[in-house]
């Protein structure tokens, strides 16, 4: 179970306020919020806060880095930030790159840069043609991914798929989550020790009245096929809850009456 | 064509616990000991580290036996009197620890008080300088009375106590936490309820790194077969990162195999089983040597010739 805390993001008011002023105090707090809560990495995306996306990607590293060693996921669609994010990261545990297209020509940019910075990779099953709309197009895509990784000699367990989530509510998309989760069954078995697997899960309840309870569900049953990892609101303590007993039931720990309890002890 | 070795390296390892402290350290025992350790599966030492070698505890009760065979009585047979000189014994004929049994103070079995158990454990702890376990009675609330006081006569000493379960955990282990000594989490062959014990047990502030686990363990022949995938399960876990499942372990050989029919029956009532000695003797180290291949860190034992086979096969197993 690795859970990628979301809050630290310009696209949250609060976020976006301390990025634009450079306001450590609000995103020190946050990141030590959600290591406390389990998040096992702090996912750091500077949106439109600033017109430097760079130099606030930067500084945004630097100052979660003061407080924690809980490593980042640099998220941003720009090469650039993502660079300027890489050269600012000091862990011996490295970061994630979150993220990168499957497209083959990004994958090449992407994974050696990985590599020779100690990050793991979220690559996305989706290319310059758009998020495909059945199982077998996404498998196709994480097909071309685990490829790529294997010729560039990137480990497995370094890199992650995510297999895009959209919002449940936007006309014509209900049919998706059951797709990805037939996706997720197919791409988990591609390797031995298999990719990781992780999503955006907010973005599943985007719009909708139930959002809570729509992502803990989904979550739930992802993790039931080979989701390992998500990009979640580790401050929602009934997320994290569904997630840990939904890992307990598939017999990933020991159960014991204070299950919960033990499986925070060790996050 | 050559076929590429194929390891499971783990990032992280078995608790290693130390017990006993010498002089310097503030006790009075000639060494101390470390068990734990192993980054990988009981003797795959081409996945990592085996860590600490398994370990020998003989036991010596607090007063005379009165249901042991003669057959197991007749080493001990001069010294049963004097728990002091039990344990010399004991350590003559191999013990890495010695595990002071209070089978006395259980009140259907001799119902001697406090006064006793400290006596019985100074006398051993006068006699020997190998570190020291002391076992409970099994009556929770004479264990409540008497453990405190053997804990605080054994203050700095580093000794291991046990046991607690999920019904009976507070007070020894305030006391042990109290006196520095490490401590063993017992469950009824139940993966689950140990982990609920070490859970319990940290709550009250306890260190993880001084928990010793502890499966109530059947002779060969009674269930060991249930121990053994216990003791698998909990290492895999151990090793997959769950720090409540983390700890070393310690496992009963001696008392077990002893109450076996095996063992027990005598040559006349059974002669096609051949002679009783060879054949408890083998009862008892046989129990031992399926504890130790699935992972367990310290055996509790009895008999001075099954010691000698299992200290010898620890030996070939570790000898490069």
């Amino acid at each position: 179970m690795i859970p990628i805390g979301e809050r630290i993001n310009g696209s949250f008011p609060d976020m976006k306020r301390a990025i634009a002023a450079r306001d450590k105090k609000p995103v020190q707090e946050l990141a030590l919020k959600q290591k406390e809560a389990g998040a096992a990495y702090l996912d750091c995306n500077v949106g439109t806060a600033a017109a430097d996306q760079e130099a606030a990607m930067r500084w945004l590293v630097e100052t979660i880095q003061e407080v924690t060693d809980t490593p980042i996921a640099i998220d941003s669609q720009k090469l650039a930030v993502v660079r300027a994010g890489l050269d600012a990261i000091d862990n011996p545990k490295g970061c994630i790159v979150n993220s990168c297209s499957g497209d083959e020509e990004k994958l090449d940019i992407y994974m050696p840069m990985c590599i020779k910075n100690n990050a793991s990779l979220i690559a996305l099953t989706m290319t310059r043609e758009g998020v495909p709309q059945n199982v077998e197009a996404r498998v196709e895509v994480a097909a071309t991914i685990i490829g790529k990784a294997s010729e560039h000699g990137m480990a497995t367990d370094r890199l992650f798929i995510d297999p895009i989530i959209l919002p449940v509510n936007i006309p014509g998309a209900q049919a998706q989550p059951g797709y990805i989760l037939d996706a997720l069954g197919q791409i988990k078995i591609m390797t031995d020790p298999p990719v990781h697997i992780t999503c955006g899960l907010s973005n599943l309840s985007q719009g909708t009245q139930e959002r809570h309870l729509i992502n803990r569900t989904f979550l739930a049953m992802a993790a039931a096929v080979g989701l390992d990892s998500a990009i979640v609101d580790v401050l929602d303590t009934d997320l994290m809850d569904a997630w840990i007993t939904a890992e307990m039931l598939l017999n990933k720990q020991i159960y014991s009456d204070s299950f919960l309890k033990a499986a925070r002890m060790n996050m | 064509m050559q076929i590429p070795g194929v390891t499971e390296a783990s990032n992280h390892r078995v608790n290693e616990v130390t017990i006993g402290a010498t002089e310097a350290e503030g006790g009075t025992r000639s060494h101390s000991v470390t068990i734990g350790g192993a980054k990988t599966l009981p003797f795959m030492r081409s996945d990592g580290d085996l860590g600490h070698r398994p370990l020998v505890a003989v036991d010596v009760l607090d007063r005379p036996p009165d249901d042991w065979s003669d057959l197991l009585l007749e080493p001990y047979r001069d010294v049963v009197n004097d728990p002091g000189e039990w344990a010399k014994k004991a350590v003559e004929y191999g013990a890495d620890l010695v595990c002071i049994v209070m089978e006395g103070i259980h009140p259907d079995r001799g119902d001697l008080d406090a006064a006793h158990a400290v006596e019985a454990v100074s006398k051993v702890r006068e006699a020997v300088g190998v570190p020291l376990i002391v076992w409970r009675c099994e009556d929770d609330a004479k264990d409540n009375e008497a453990l405190p006081k053997v804990s605080a006569a054994l203050k700095g000493e580093r000794a291991l106590f046990g046991t607690v379960t999920q019904e009976n955990y507070k007070r020894l282990t305030g006391v042990c936490m109290a006196d520095g000594h490490n401590l063993i989490g017992e469950a009824p062959i139940d993966v689950n309820m140990a982990k609920q014990v070490n859970i319990l047990v940290s709550d009250m502030g306890f260190p993880l790194e001084r928990i010793v686990m502890y499966q109530t363990t059947g002779a060969l022949g009674y269930g060991i077969e249930y121990a053994y995938s216990i003791q698998e399960r909990q290492r895999i876990a151990a090793l997959q990162g769950d720090r409540m499942m983390a700890m070393p372990v310690i496992a009963v050989a001696g008392e077990y195999a002893w109450k076996a029919k095996e063992a027990k029956t005598p040559e006349s009532a059974m002669p096609s089983w051949g002679p009783q000695l060879e054949r408890a003797v083998t009862w008892e180290a046989m129990t031992a040597l399926a504890l130790i291949q699935s992972g367990v860190d310290i055996i509790t034992m009895r008999h001075p010739k099954a010691v000698a086979i299992v200290k010898d096969y620890i030996d070939k197993l570790y000898a490069s």
